[in-house]
């Protein structure tokens, strides 16, 4: 029964038209009017609140801040993105939240693939036991979860205590890029497993049986013949992991605490403190680009699962 | 059965028990947080993570204090509306691109992917302007206003919410035989009354789903809100992020706590209506 090994959210393949019957083939004019009118208010809803604003931010990226903090839609030019590229603040920013965004994909991948690896090799029940086990922090309250380690990595926590036992200096990491790292891996793990999980999970096992009776070691089966079969959830797990983190506004604000701004906070702050909308949202159009190019190579490598 | 369980393919010996071990051990990650701040929400004492005795009295506090109480209604009314709103509009953009091919199609699915994928903070930068701009415009539509908060606050969630119910509703469509359809329209059935009697029913499960899924998403949200809502429209998870940049009681221990409950429990509705009443068929 495959519905029960697929992941909730399985995207469907698009199937594009499949008549209701046959009586209904022949007016495909009839049906495509028809298909477009059923459209129509999500298309409408969508264009309104959701293409229209994202015009909004890439307009407004082109205008300008003037001295009282309002912004000025006269006169068009490109003083947000040139101070992007000129500002030593924004480019450090930017930097850290790659590097801070590599670091968590890299973490999220070493430990979720071991892990999906395990699922899928299970028995379907308990495979689907365990895959509801990764999707109930996967769906449920972000801000809740980090705050969770706000507790854990209090100077008297848990967690703390359990670092410093580790032998990781005495374990206060609280407020300090590695929380904040800790912190996204624990929220965007799960987008690791579930396409790490669907690519192993498709894989025929018999290749590496087969791979086995031609007297492989279980290290060559897996290096030649499963690791190339999932590297579409590999890819596909990294750039949900990655855009994500690189935008990431809530674990720098709980668990960072603001001495090394991220992207995200730093946009949050153009807006909300410093009234530089513009600027803003030049760095909003930015995070879209990368988010946009994240997405076609997604889609490219044939991701469908979320 | 793809299954591997008992085949050469599965590891063995040491490599096994490792695996095993491994993930045994990102579950407790998954988890630990979450039964630490559980059993912390009953901790008699003024600090978050230095236990003293059991108390339930947060719970009682949190319940009592008048912003948690009117930040929840805010919470529940917007998740509500904005979920009936989304569903609708969901399960129509669900059929009609499984079901239908017309120009553009192609188009409009890739813009609904988009409010799954867009980080929060650029979605909330979109509304903001948005409704900095737009506010009287939209106000003319009679029945809206957006100055009360709660408005545009519905209006954004269902701006993403349409996406995750139309995914859901999506793979419950994808899954289904169509030779059932043809068999009513074989049995002179109207588009109609297949909708009605047979379509509708089969992809209910989907829909129920979607639903559950898009009150939690609403429930959850905290970034889009906080740009959104205007003053008196606080919802529960953005009156928390407030309290958490400014000072941390025990008190947000409870609250968070209720918060979670709430979360998790439509979490797991959701999943199991999904896969329950889909192997019922």
């Amino acid at each position: 029964m495959p519905i029960d090994t697929e992941p909730a959210l399985a995207i469907a393949e698009p199937t594009g038209a499949r008549p209701l019957s046959d009586l209904e083939a022949g007016d495909e004019k009839a049906r495509s009017r028809l298909g477009l009118l059923l459209a129509l208010p999500g298309i409408v809803y969508l264009t309104v609140f959701f293409v229209i604003p994202l015009g909004f931010v890439v307009v407004t990226s082109f205008a300008t801040r003037t001295r009282t903090g309002r912004t000025a839609y006269e006169s068009w030019n490109t003083d947000a993105y040139s101070k992007i590229i000129s500002s030593d603040l924004i480019r450090t920013v930017a930097w850290r939240s790659l590097g801070l965004g590599i670091i968590t994909t890299l973490i999220c991948l070493a430990l979720a693939f071991p892990l999906s690896y395990f699922i899928s090799t299970r028995k379907p029940v308990v495979r689907n036991l365990l895959l509801i086990g990764v999707m109930i922090p996967f769906w449920s309250n972000f801000l809740v979860r980090t705050y969770a380690w706000r507790v854990l990595l209090d100077s008297n926590g848990l967690g703390t205590r359990l670092l410093g036992a580790l032998g990781l200096g005495d374990g206060r990491i609280l407020f300090t890029q590695k929380a904040v790292v800790l912190g996204m891996v624990y929220g965007f793990l799960p987008f690791m497993v579930l396409p790490l999980y669907a690519a192993l999970e498709r894989i025929d096992w018999s290749l590496v049986e087969a791979s086995r009776d031609l007297y492989a070691s279980g290290w060559g089966a897996f290096r030649r013949v499963v690791w190339p079969l999932s590297r579409p959830g590999v890819i596909a797990g990294s750039i949900l992991v990655f855009v994500p983190s690189f935008g990431a506004y809530i674990t720098p604000a709980l668990l960072g605490g603001g001495k090394d701004p991220l992207l995200g906070s730093y946009i949050v702050g153009q807006f909300l403190q410093a009234r530089n909308w513009p600027l803003g949202s030049a760095l909003s159009v930015v995070v879209l680009v990368v988010m946009l190019a994240g997405t076609i190579v997604y889609f490219r490598t044939g991701g469908r699962t979320l | 059965m793809k299954g591997a369980s008992r085949s050469t393919a599965a590891p063995r010996g040491a490599a096994r028990g490792l695996l095993t071990g491994f993930s045994a051990l990102v579950f407790v990650f998954f988890y630990a947080p979450i039964v630490v701040l559980f059993v912390f929400s009953f901790n008699n004492s003024n600090s978050i993570s230095i236990w003293s005795g059991f108390t339930n009295d947060w719970y009682g506090a949190a319940l009592d204090n008048a912003n948690v109480t009117s930040a929840m209604s805010v919470s529940i009314r917007v998740a509500v509306i904005s979920t009936v709103i989304s569903v609708v509009l969901g399960t129509l953009s669900a059929l009609t691109l499984e079901r239908y091919r017309w120009r553009g199609r192609m188009v409009f699915d890739a813009i609904l992917y988009l409010p799954i994928i867009i980080p929060d903070v650029a979605m909330a930068v979109m509304l903001l302007l948005f409704f900095s701009r737009a506010s009287d415009l939209i106000s003319l539509v009679p029945g809206i206003d957006t100055s009360s908060g709660i408005d545009s606050l519905v209006l954004s969630h269902v701006a993403f919410n349409i996406s995750f119910v139309s995914v859901v509703v999506r793979a419950r469509i994808a899954d289904m035989d169509p030779s059932v359809e043809e068999a009513a329209a074989d049995l002179y059935a109207n588009r109609w009354r297949t909708f009605w009697r047979v379509t509708l029913p089969q992809i209910m499960p989907g829909i129920i789903g979607g639903a559950l899924l898009a009150l939690t998403t609403s429930f959850d949200d905290v970034v889009i809100s906080s740009f959104v809502a205007a003053l008196g429209s606080t919802t529960l998870p953005v009156y928390v992020f407030g309290l958490l940049r400014k000072d941390v009681t025990p008190l947000i221990n409870a609250v968070s706590m209720i918060i979670l409950a709430i979360s998790i429990a439509l979490v797991a509705l959701s999943l199991l209506t999904q896969r329950t009443l889909s192997r019922s068929d």
